[in-house]
């Protein structure tokens, strides 16, 4: 067989067989809405993370720093074990939803040191601007410090996404649902590795690829009270 | 209208106000000169609560405002405040920048937030750049408009911390004539500022600091043609 064949007989049965391809295409719409709650629940708490630790409170603050200390001391995978079979193991619950908790919680920790050094790039004088105009202190910082942190992280925050879109492919540990997952299964059932493991990977490259430009649109359009 | 009795403030062990007993009343302009780390923009600054004053009380309408249980944001309303770094909202436009405040703390209607945003705008001559962003604009015309989004709230008083220092030479002119309008028109000013041709000019009192004390105040006729203080006479040879 020429090689041309080969790639024939070998994406006919990765793909075409036994509509293999629809495999693929559920494992895509996992890591896709995975990775798309993750982060959000990521930010969420990131957020509040990073407030705890900037509030006057010493025991927020303590509180805050040891969550972060701990779930980035641990593995992703280890957390992700530890919240399904530990954490909600008597309790019968949606193993996406389980991904979502871990996922968002492990991502929450690096988020929130993002952004803290987002709200302490932001200049001290535009809280005092905003403070000398009567605003309150939650009104400066949603209406002006976190607007113009946010733009100075987005660059660190979409890194974090990405990574978390790839790092969601551990998830195969607790459930076979995602894109990784569905290279291994039809794997199991043509014993060869090439063709599927290539295939994913071509598409994890795409969908960051997709992701990245998607950012930096929207970084460009941050930027625009920049242009001089 | 302000008065400010015994009020210290040091940060550690740096002593940086010792003791000032003042009363500013209705309309007066008070103008605050003398050399760097007189703790001039410090008392500026205690005024309205930027820095918490470590001794003394500081009264405004007759009510204290440095004790507990007060509602500092409803304090900072009445007063006015302008930055040596102008201090606009960078991420926000110049329109937007003005009516934040009264939009989230007065809860005035976006569009009676706009109309008196757009009559402040002419009264400082740049109604054109409504809807640009800061960046877009020079020194001088940043700091007009944030005197513009500080009348915005419809201040009585108004705090002016050296507004001028940052700005080109060619740009000083345009801020300070904004600023004489406001005086014109009645308004309770307190600036500090190395402009001593504005002091003489508008100043109804001029208050000479050093050492983090008042060590000599007056009409701007008393303090820069017959000092009586060795040292503003010291420091007023090197200014003017």
């Amino acid at each position: 067989m020429g090689w041309l064949e080969t790639f024939i007989f070998e994406f006919e049965r990765t793909f075409i067989t036994g509509n293999r391809w629809m495999l693929f295409a559920d494992g895509i719409r996992v890591t896709l809405v995975l990775s798309l709650f993750s982060v959000l629940l990521g930010l969420l708490i990131g957020i509040l993370l990073a407030l705890g630790k900037l509030s006057k409170f010493k025991l927020l603050q303590w509180v805050c720093d040891l969550y972060i200390d701990v779930i980035r001391g641990t593995p992703t995978m280890v957390q992700l074990l530890i919240i399904y079979f530990v954490i909600f193991a008597s309790i019968n619950i949606d193993r996406q939803i389980v991904a979502v908790i871990a996922f968002g919680i492990n991502s929450s920790a690096y988020v929130a040191e993002i952004i803290r050094g987002g709200i302490l790039s932001v200049n001290k004088g535009q809280t005092e601007a905003g403070r000398s105009l009567g605003l309150t202190g939650t009104q400066t910082m949603t209406h002006i410090v976190m607007p113009q942190a946010i733009k100075n992280i987005l660059p660190a925050l979409g890194n974090e996404f990405i990574v978390l879109v790839k790092e969601t492919a551990v998830i195969g540990y607790i459930a076979k649902i995602d894109l990784t997952a569905a290279a291994l299964t039809v794997q199991a059932k043509t014993y060869s590795y090439v063709m599927p493991l290539l295939s994913i990977a071509v598409i994890y490259y795409v969908i960051i690829k997709i992701l990245t430009i998607l950012l930096r649109k929207l970084e460009n359009r941050l930027r625009a009270s920049d242009v001089r | 209208m302000i008065q400010v009795k015994n009020l210290h403030k040091s940060f550690g062990k740096l002593q940086v106000l010792c003791g000032i007993d003042e009363h500013i009343k209705k309309g007066e302009k008070v103008v605050v000169i003398g050399p760097s780390g007189s703790g001039k923009s410090t008392f500026l600054r205690c005024l309205n609560l930027l820095e918490t004053p470590t001794e003394g009380e500081i009264w405004i309408d007759g009510e204290m405002i440095n004790g507990p249980r007060v509602n500092v944001n409803q304090i900072r309303e009445k007063m006015g405040m302008v930055f040596q770094q102008f201090n606009l909202f960078p991420h926000l436009t110049i329109i937007d920048n003005i009516t934040l405040a009264p939009i989230k703390v007065k809860k005035m209607s976006k569009q009676d937030a706009e109309k008196k945003a757009e009559e402040l705008l002419k009264r400082v001559g740049l109604l054109d750049k409504r809807d640009a962003y800061p960046a877009q604009l020079s020194g001088g015309q940043q700091q007009r408009i944030a005197i513009a989004r500080a009348l915005a709230m419809d201040p009585e008083i108004m705090l002016f911390d050296e507004p001028t220092s940052a700005l080109d030479p060619e740009m000083v002119g345009e801020v300070l004539e904004v600023m004489k309008d406001l005086a014109d028109a009645g308004m309770t000013m307190v600036v500090v500022t190395h402009e001593m041709g504005f002091a003489r000019e508008v100043a109804s009192r001029v208050f000479f600091m050093d050492q983090g004390i008042v060590m000599e105040q007056g009409t701007p006729e008393e303090i820069f043609q017959n000092p009586q203080n060795e040292r503003t006479k010291e420091f007023l040879s090197k200014v003017l």
